[in-house]
């Protein structure tokens, strides 16, 4: 897909669910479509250094949770509108991803990973104790009155996501397109390689790092208007954690359509197993799923499309039609 | 603060019992991940299982846990050994080890956890045996049983662990695998066959490893995820691939935690680990007893 292409679908896709979601009339519909793209979110967030650099974050949780109580901060001091707050979120989460890296990015790869894990209970501990955000109890976040712009409170929190959706995934397209995407997949395929080639690995990790982590911590500053009760155990969930890294590796973890598709496609299945079978089993499939995927399908889906042109053009040597890029 | 020097004491004493209990928990990984090089982030969720294997034997026969987690010893390691085969087949065997190796136990993890949530439920299990409640008291100081006899069981473990691994020859064919697998291989032995066998011991560990847990404190599908920090600060601190360092680590993390609970307030406690394991990561990676 060229640029202009790009761009311009990307216009077309985020004006026609606007559109269509004036028609809508069951508020249900926003709140389930508020999950999925918040999803997409955190999964572009994380494959941009997991998928991109091959660093694994299981602490997607703690960014998203930071900037969900950094809008909580804000929410008790100031009236700043939402967008502020995410961006506000995005700085505090961005930053803790930078140190975090600094930390542990001179490890292997392992190493990073365990201590994610190690920091998103941290955090957890910190918000547990600060009573100032409600502490262990939780907090009540009463929405405004009036939504900004028209419509419901909830449509106004839906478009914001729809909005951010679109940016993080322009955003992960466009690295993987320029010298830094180039640089990240050098260290994602041999590190050392690339250091001797004169990459700047930990540079480009930190930046992979704060930027992944600044992403997620924007798609957890609404957060606490869209749940109005905001407590430790739901939003340090794994489940967060879980889905951040499911959806990559189901949907394919080396292009940036691989996270919005495992995105949409477990974030709807989630949302309709949730309503009709329960919320503990639809945990349950994502797991199975992930490691089903990880073992049969390593690629995710994108790897498996991919293949299967591949193989396809390969057995029609003498095709009416050229070859596709990939196989060129 | 006036710190009383009897509660110090105490503190410091239970900080040593919870230790020799970190030090049963974690001497799997310091297998796994130190030895083997496998990062078996899903170690928590085989102590669970550990725990509810010695809950259902107990409360449906009344057997002593620790006597369960002794029968459950074969039965985890061979479910260890087809984990490794399922490993070695999915990941290892084509080198993709890292991050869908990773993807794959946490994917384990949490179907363990959800799993045992379904079946369970989210209530609160503990067992029932004579030395859970009746504690020894050495002047000022207090030795409850529950904790005690983990405790010396665990370390008990790993001493005899120490010496299989010196002394027997498979042992010591582990030890080689975890230093040098292809010089193993024109010994010919086979690497993946003794990987596999000490992959199985690092699973069965966690029989009993979840057997001291349900005596130590009620257990729920959840709190396995509190051991996975703990678990990996105690192995990297005490240098991956030594017992004697990982008991050391362990007993540290152990006093640290029980201090920080008896002085600033328990809900601080699991930080503790965690800022250690930062720290280490940051610091000095080698751990505390490693060279360089």
């Amino acid at each position: 897909m060229r640029n202009g292409t790009f761009w311009a679908l990307a216009i077309v896709v985020g004006i026609v669910l606007l559109v269509v979601t004036r028609l809508v009339t069951n508020e249900y519909f926003f709140f389930a479509g508020y999950v999925v793209l918040q999803y997409i979110v955190l999964s572009t967030a994380w494959n941009i250094l997991g998928g991109y650099t091959g660093y694994t974050n299981f602490g997607t949780a703690a960014f998203f949770a930071l900037g969900a109580y950094t809008a909580v901060v804000l929410h008790k001091t100031t009236t700043l509108p939402i967008p502020i707050m995410m961006v506000a979120g995005g700085v505090v989460s961005g930053i803790v991803g930078l140190g975090m890296g600094y930390l542990t990015l001179r490890l292997r790869g392992v190493f990073f990973a365990i201590a994610t894990l190690a920091m998103a209970i941290v955090v957890q501990t910190f918000i547990v104790n600060w009573d100032y955000v409600g502490g262990s109890r939780g907090i009540y976040i009463i929405r405004p009155q009036q939504a900004p712009l028209t419509g419901s409170y909830i449509e106004y929190l839906y478009s914001i996501m729809l909005i951010m959706a679109v940016i993080s995934v322009a955003i992960a397209r466009t690295i993987e397109r320029s010298r830094l995407g180039l640089g990240f997949a050098a260290i994602r395929d041999d590190e050392l390689a690339a250091e001797a080639g004169g990459v700047p690995t930990l540079r480009l990790k930190l930046i992979a790092t704060a930027l992944s982590g600044a992403l997620m911590g924007m798609a957890g500053a609404p957060l606490p208007y869209y749940v109005t009760y905001l407590d430790p155990a739901s939003s340090f969930n794994l489940a967060y954690a879980v889905n951040s890294v499911a959806m990559p590796v189901i949907g394919g973890m080396t292009s940036w359509i691989g996270p919005v598709i495992g995105a949409v496609l477990l974030g709807t299945i989630q949302q309709l197993a949730t309503v009709t079978i329960s919320s503990a089993l639809n945990l349950l499939i994502v797991g199975l799923l992930l490691i089903l995927f990880v073992i049969i399908a390593p690629n995710g889906i994108v790897g498996l499309v991919r293949s299967r042109r591949r193989a396809r053009s390969a057995a029609a040597v003498p095709a009416p039609q050229p070859a596709t890029r990939e196989a060129a | 603060m006036i710190v009383s020097l009897d509660l110090l004491m105490n503190a410091i004493v239970s900080g040593l019992l919870l230790g020799g209990f970190y030090a049963a928990v974690t001497v799997g990984v310091t297998v796994s991940f130190g030895m083997l090089d496998i990062a078996n982030i899903a170690q928590p969720a085989f102590i669970l299982l550990g725990c509810y294997a010695a809950y259902m034997t107990n409360s449906a026969l009344g057997l002593d846990p620790v006597l369960t987690g002794f029968i459950m010893l074969p039965v985890f390691f061979v479910i260890g050994m087809a984990v490794y085969r399922l490993y070695y087949f999915a990941f290892e065997r084509r080198g993709e080890q890292a991050i869908q190796g990773l993807a794959f136990f946490f994917g384990l993890l949490f179907v363990a956890e959800v799993s045992l949530v379904l079946v369970f439920g989210v209530d609160y299990r503990f067992v029932e045996a004579p030395y859970i409640g009746p504690s020894l008291h050495l002047g000022l100081i207090d030795l409850p049983l529950r904790m005690l006899v983990p405790f010396a069981v665990s370390l008990a473990m790993i001493g005899v662990l120490q010496l299989y691994l010196t002394r027997s020859f498979i042992g010591r064919a582990i030890l080689a695998v975890s230093q040098d697998s292809l010089a193993l291989q024109l010994m010919a032995a086979s690497p993946i066959r003794i990987k596999q066998i000490a992959f199985g011991i690092s699973i069965a560990t966690c029989a009993l490893a979840g057997a001291f847990l349900i005596i130590i404190q009620p257990v729920e599908p959840s709190i396995g995820r509190d051991y996975i920090g703990r678990i990996f600060a105690i192995c990297v601190l005490g240098g991956m691939t030594s017992f004697p360092g990982m008991v050391v680590a362990a007993l540290l993390i152990g006093i640290v935690e029980s201090i920080t609970a008896t002085f600033y307030g328990p809900s601080w406690a699991p930080a503790v680990a965690f800022g250690f394991l930062l720290l280490t990561l940051a610091v000095r990676p080698a751990g505390l007893l490693g060279r360089t």
